[in-house]
């Protein structure tokens, strides 16, 4: 049995070809389908539809075997128990700061960050020897700038659009985020050989 | 909630154990001490807490992060709850037995971290093993490897899968490379990941040759079962000595293993699990459903240097309370009621009370008034003035 952990949307998107070229697809349509464990055309391989940010957390104890998650989920989740054997080179986006078009920034006390991402975050601003405070938020980080809540932001940017149409722009690149297959460390050993097919079969449909 | 109801709560990570899974837990210690014992292993046992010092002594910074510390009110100094035993065993026999035979120690005893462990989510491990000291050569490796599989065997586990691998591979690629520390630690991130496209990242940022490249690249992928180390050999047929004695001690380890084990085996030289204190050959024990290594072992010869003598070193350890929960075979037990005494001969029910017990019989004596009967407390016989005599009746 080899269970895959995916989350819905642009991630499961565009890893479905993937999959249909390593002879996986789904009995279901995902994104009709209301189940939590989807079936697939090989009795042994079955696809667990679940959040973004919950994709390291299955798979690290085992009841996933592998996972398609987010470079920018995994820096966050911080763990060095999953192995991330292959660059899927999809839902490819940058993490970045982002703040107000020309704004000048408060020199008397700390910057506020507000983001969801609080670990890279922290890491990010540590490197550049820098005391910021940060905000912890779920959802819709550009806002916070503008009404101030925050003085800049750090998330992911796809096209900046968004930021854009808030009358903010970036201002420091973190890192380029692409998704990463996940594998757990006690599966890759105890059921290697199925794995470590399954992780050759997705490098051909990368490339 | 209020301080009130959270007031029994045990802290995160500790747990305790109720009477019938520490009857198991307790069978499992002893019978895991006396196999250490018929294979010559002497019992030690540490202090609970010793000086920082010498707790953290030749060890790497993670066991510092994972040390509770306090301050220690007769002398100033700071002294530490242990986080692993293996470092004091090391100690004891650097500093406190001074042979210089090959000596085999073995411990049982509870180990607190700071933070919980990833899988089991427990911040006191009961860890139990056996180090051999003072024999660099590769068969005290083999003798620590077959315990090892003794112990899961005792241990009722038997899905088990084995993963090996030989931190003198990496090292010597290293000591070729003479990669700048930043860079080889970005390496060794990428490797610790398998992340083959990180791997060739930092490699493309490097003025290694060709040849070394290559070996570093492929290193990722020499794993799977035994027959990978054939390929490993032409992959790496031109590295350095370190790398060459790696290779032969796994070939070693590889045709002297029981057929039964081989295919359980899963060869992984890019493992890198403990590279700051590891040195020679690591393996660990491996679970279906169970996200990390159950027990593993290893080499380890400098972390006596610390103490002032350097000795080959080689062991394994193992969480006893991550052992429980394969114990999972019916506890059989026998326990004799004997209720309060209202005919027949008292002096003699003593006498029978007291035979029994020497016999290792479970006596248990009905205190006058008490609530519940004899099945309330799990008894399964009872004493009954039969002909002149107490006989041991089933209930």
């Amino acid at each position: 049995m080899l269970k895959i952990a995916l989350s819905k949307g642009r991630i499961l998107e565009e890893t479905l070809p993937l999959l249909a070229h390593a002879g996986i697809i789904p009995v279901d349509d995902p994104n009709k389908s209301r189940k939590l464990i989807l079936d697939t055309n090989l009795d042994d391989v079955k696809l667990v539809i679940i959040r973004a940010a919950d994709v390291p957390t299955y798979v690290e104890y085992g009841a996933a075997d592998v996972g398609i998650s987010g470079k920018d989920v995994l820096m966050e989740h911080d763990s060095s128990e999953l192995y991330e054997p292959l660059d899927l080179k999809i839902a490819k986006c940058r993490l970045m700061v982002a703040g107000k078009v020309n704004e000048q920034l408060p020199t008397h006390r700390r910057l506020r960050i507000a983001t969801k991402f609080v670990k890279i975050t922290q890491r990010f601003f540590a490197q550049q020897a820098q005391q910021v405070e940060i905000i912890k938020l779920y959802g819709s980080m550009e806002l916070a700038p503008l009404v101030g809540l925050a003085d800049q932001i750090v998330d992911v940017v796809d096209t900046g659009n968004t930021l854009r149409a808030n009358g903010l722009e970036p201002k420091a690149h973190i890192a380029d985020i692409s998704s990463r297959l996940v594998v757990n460390k006690a599966a890759f050993k105890t059921n290697h050989a199925k794995i470590q097919q399954l992780i050759q079969k997705l490098a051909e449909a990368v490339r | 909630m209020s301080i009130y109801a959270n007031r029994w709560l045990l802290p995160e990570g500790i747990h305790e154990l109720l009477p019938n899974r520490a009857q198991r837990l307790e069978e499992l210690r002893r019978k895991l001490l006396e196999l250490y014992q018929v294979w010559g292993y002497e019992l030690v046992f540490p202090p609970f807490i010793e000086f920082l010092d010498s707790l953290l002594s030749g060890t790497g910074a993670d066991l510092d992060l994972q040390t509770f510390k306090l301050t220690d009110q007769l002398t100033g100094r700071m002294m530490g709850v242990r986080a692993d035993i293996t470092p004091q065993v090391a100690r004891i026999d650097a500093h406190q037995l001074q042979r210089e035979e090959p000596t085999r120690l073995c411990y049982s005893g509870t180990v607190l971290h700071t933070k919980p462990d990833g899988f089991s989510r427990t911040r006191a491990q009961l860890q139990t093993g056996a180090e051999l000291y003072g024999y660099a050569g590769i068969s005290a490796d083999m003798e620590i490897f077959s315990l090892m599989l003794e112990t899961l065997r005792i241990s009722n586990i038997a899905n088990f899968s084995i993963d090996m691998g030989h931190v003198g591979i990496y090292r010597g690629l290293m000591e070729e490379a003479k990669l700048p520390k930043e860079t080889e630690q970005k390496l060794f991130d990428a490797l610790q990941i398998k992340s083959t496209s990180d791997i060739s990242q930092v490699l493309n940022q490097t003025t290694l040759s060709n040849d070394l490249k290559e070996m570093l690249e492929n290193l990722v992928h020499l794993q799977g079962d035994s027959f990978i180390l054939d390929h490993a050999k032409k992959i790496l047929k031109n590295a350095n000595q370190t790398v060459q004695n790696a290779l032969q001690d796994l070939e070693f380890m590889l045709e002297n293993m029981p057929s039964f084990v081989t295919e359980k085996l899963h060869l992984d030289l890019a493992e890198l699990s403990g590279y700051s204190y590891h040195t020679g050959l690591i393996f660990a024990g491996y679970v279906p459903q169970h996200g990390a290594a159950l027990i593993r072992g290893g080499r380890y010869d400098h972390v006596g240097e610390a103490f002032g003598r350097a000795r080959p070193a080689t062991g394994f350890s193992t969480d006893l309370m991550a052992l429980l929960d394969f114990q999972t075979q019916p506890i059989e037990f026998k326990r004799i009621f004997a209720s309060e005494i209202k005919e027949g001969d008292p002096v003699q029910l003593a006498q029978q009370i007291l035979t029994l017990r020497s016999q290792g019989e479970t006596v248990i004596c009905e205190l006058p008034q008490q609530v519940g009967d004899a099945k309330a407390l799990n008894c399964t016989h009872q004493l009954v003035w039969q002909n002149q005599a107490w006989a041991v009746v089933p209930l």
